[in-house]
């Protein structure tokens, strides 16, 4: 998995409210209408700046708060690629690989707003192209890769009809 | 090698020896799913091509989030739920019977050494019971409806150990709030905790299960305590199963333990916008606030009720304050009627609305408006939590939440116990 493009850059804690308000959250299971006020809170035109392909960049504990999968939804359904951070909260963490969306633990620090990043999740790196720095990432469990490399949970569960970690 | 207690009930629901960081697929006790979740859990059903629930006497769907509806969007949501759980044999508790963390361990259904999965952050809060129970998404919640099992990586074990008697007017959420302040938002991320203690063996199982219940807040897995007589004897009010406790091994190995007195401990709150930015009560006394709410999972429970109707009765609440009292589950409710606990509160001022989230969630039920105020017995205070970016919320206990209510401003409860 290759992707390249911008970075958004937020603080530490950015929670499940920021990600999507609780204005919308459960009104609807349309993931489109609801990414179209992903990061709402924090910044009122964010879903107009992402071009397809970029990341979001964070600090520490993206994700934490609630279990809702409309969270990496949204993020998913506004054009992220993947979303790096320092550290994820547990249950965002999860419910990003299962449904598909690509997150990255890594020293963002060395990521400033804007910098255009190539990510290589096959490889395990991510490389600032505005900086030139390369930056390890913390590779993910087996049993995460092999989810996301099934698409997903349900993809997964679709082709086994159940666990498959063999 | 000796265990903690998560580690034996990942064993034991897995036929195998689980240490910390082993992967194991565990089958599951229990499963819940809420109406803010539930939808896109059915959703992934049936992407997964699922057709039957494992085992639907193991499921509950619990309608508490939004609840009665508030909007069109939301009732259709309902509906889908409703038809789904029908159509599958899944137990539903509808509109006005509770808050899921209160009404699952009300089913009994859950005990010591149970594994539970449930499609909500708080689910964590069965800890208080000797479960190990946890929050997942709804993808998982529906590969566990099918298959009866869920993946977990065994977490490494934090121990807290709570030394002491807490002193008069200081109560359990003061002691959690004071904890997360120590452990931080993320200080517990991937881990189990396991509290333990004088000072929590002296709580009541209401007390206990506030403690459980905010767990996640320092980005725990689980929150779990020993079962105790009080354990068995909540449990035996809901059922007549049997539970086995789960004790930790002498020769458990921990990942931290971290050791308190809490024999000093003041009223804490969290003051905006994250749980872990805590301070004694006193250094936010002159904070003038709109709005009080009682209620939610964490503390919306009898004891909580009967301690706020302590403090409010033969007082008013302050005319620019509105109290909203959400009881956790319809139990309480007429618990707390026949008490004549409901009629002190309403005699005060209070606004009652329907056992379930109240305004918790910011889709309902008191929304507040910009630039206002309000201190609330919940478990999360993020900007926009209940509704509005632009207000601003505390957390307290039920007695500095009713104390706040009468005076109009953050208040130490201590000043109405005298
Ligand atoms: S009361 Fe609040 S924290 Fe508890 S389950 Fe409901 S919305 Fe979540």
């Amino acid at each position: 998995m290759f992707f390249e493009g911008n970075a958004h850059k937020f603080g530490n804690d950015i929670n499940t409210d920021y990600i999507i308000s609780g204005k919308y959250k459960f009104k609807t299971l349309n993931m489109v209408e609801l990414a179209s006020h992903v990061m709402e809170d924090l910044d009122p035109d964010f879903s107009n700046k992402v071009t397809p392909g970029d990341f979001i960049v964070a600090g520490t504990n993206f994700g934490c708060g609630s279990s809702r999968e409309q969270a990496p939804l949204v993020v998913k359904y506004a054009k992220i690629s993947a979303v790096l951070a320092k550290s994820f909260a547990r249950i965002f963490y999860r419910n990003a690989i299962n449904t598909g969306l690509p997150v990255v633990e890594c020293d963002t620090d060395l990521i400033g707003e804007g910098d255009v990043l190539e990510v290589d999740l096959s490889h395990g790196f991510v490389k600032n192209k505005s900086s030139g720095v390369s930056i390890s990432i913390k590779p993910l469990p087996g049993v995460m890769i092999k989810i996301l490399n099934d698409g997903g949970l349900s993809a997964h569960f679709k082709k086994y009809g159940g666990f498959n970690f063999e | 090698m000796g265990q903690t207690i998560i580690e034996k009930i990942l064993s034991s629901h897995s036929n195998s020896q689980v240490y910390a960081n082993d992967l194991v697929v565990a089958e599951v006790d229990y499963i819940m799913g809420q109406d803010g979740t539930s939808p896109l859990t059915i959703k992934a059903f049936q992407e997964m091509g699922g057709e039957k629930i494992f085992d639907p006497a193991k499921v509950i769907f619990v309608i508490d989030h939004n609840a009665p509806s508030p909007n069109e969007g939301v009732s259709e949501l309902h509906k889908l739920m409703r038809d789904f759980a029908r159509q599958k044999g899944i137990y539903t508790c509808d509109v006005g019977e509770g808050v899921c963390h209160q009404l699952v361990p009300e089913t009994g259904a859950v005990g010591p050494g149970s594994l539970v999965i449930g499609a909500d952050s708080h689910t964590c809060t069965y800890g208080a019971l000797n479960a190990f129970s946890t929050g997942v998404g709804s993808t998982d919640l529906a590969a566990a409806l099918i298959s009866g099992r869920m993946w977990f990586k065994a977490p490494d074990t934090l121990k807290i150990i709570c030394h002491g008697e807490l002193p008069p007017g200081v109560y359990s959420k003061d002691l959690v709030l004071f904890l997360t302040g120590q452990i931080t938002a993320d200080g517990a991320t991937y881990l189990s905790v396991e509290y333990t203690g004088q000072a929590i063996s002296a709580l009541s199982q209401d007390a206990r299960f506030t403690i459980s219940n905010m767990a996640v807040e320092m980005g725990a897995k689980a929150g779990l305590m020993a079962a105790d007589e009080k354990t068995f004897s909540w449990l035996e009010s809901f059922t007549n199963k049997k539970y086995q406790p789960v004790e930790p091994d002498p020769d458990a190995r921990y990942f931290r333990i971290e050791e308190y007195d809490v024999s000093k401990l003041e009223p804490y709150v969290a003051k905006p916008h994250t749980v872990d930015n805590v301070c004694p009560v006193g250094e936010v006394s002159d904070t003038v606030i709109h709005q009080v709410v009682i209620g939610t999972c964490t503390n919306g429970r009898l004891e909580d009720l009967r301690i706020a109707a302590g403090i409010l009765k033969g007082r008013k609440c302050n005319k620019d304050v509105r109290l909203i009292i959400a009881p956790a589950s319809r139990k309480i409710m007429l618990d707390a009627i026949k008490e004549g606990i409901a009629e002190t509160l309403i005699e005060s001022g209070a606004a009652f609305v329907t056992p379930g989230c109240g305004p918790c969630v910011g889709t309902h039920n008191g929304v507040p408006s910009d630039g206002e105020v309000v201190i609330s017995t919940a478990n999360r205070n993020f900007k926009g939590r209940m509704g509005n970016s632009k207000a601003f919320i505390y957390l307290g206990s039920p007695a500095t939440a009713a104390a706040s209510a009468i005076t109009g401003r953050i208040t130490d409860p201590r000043e109405f116990l005298k």
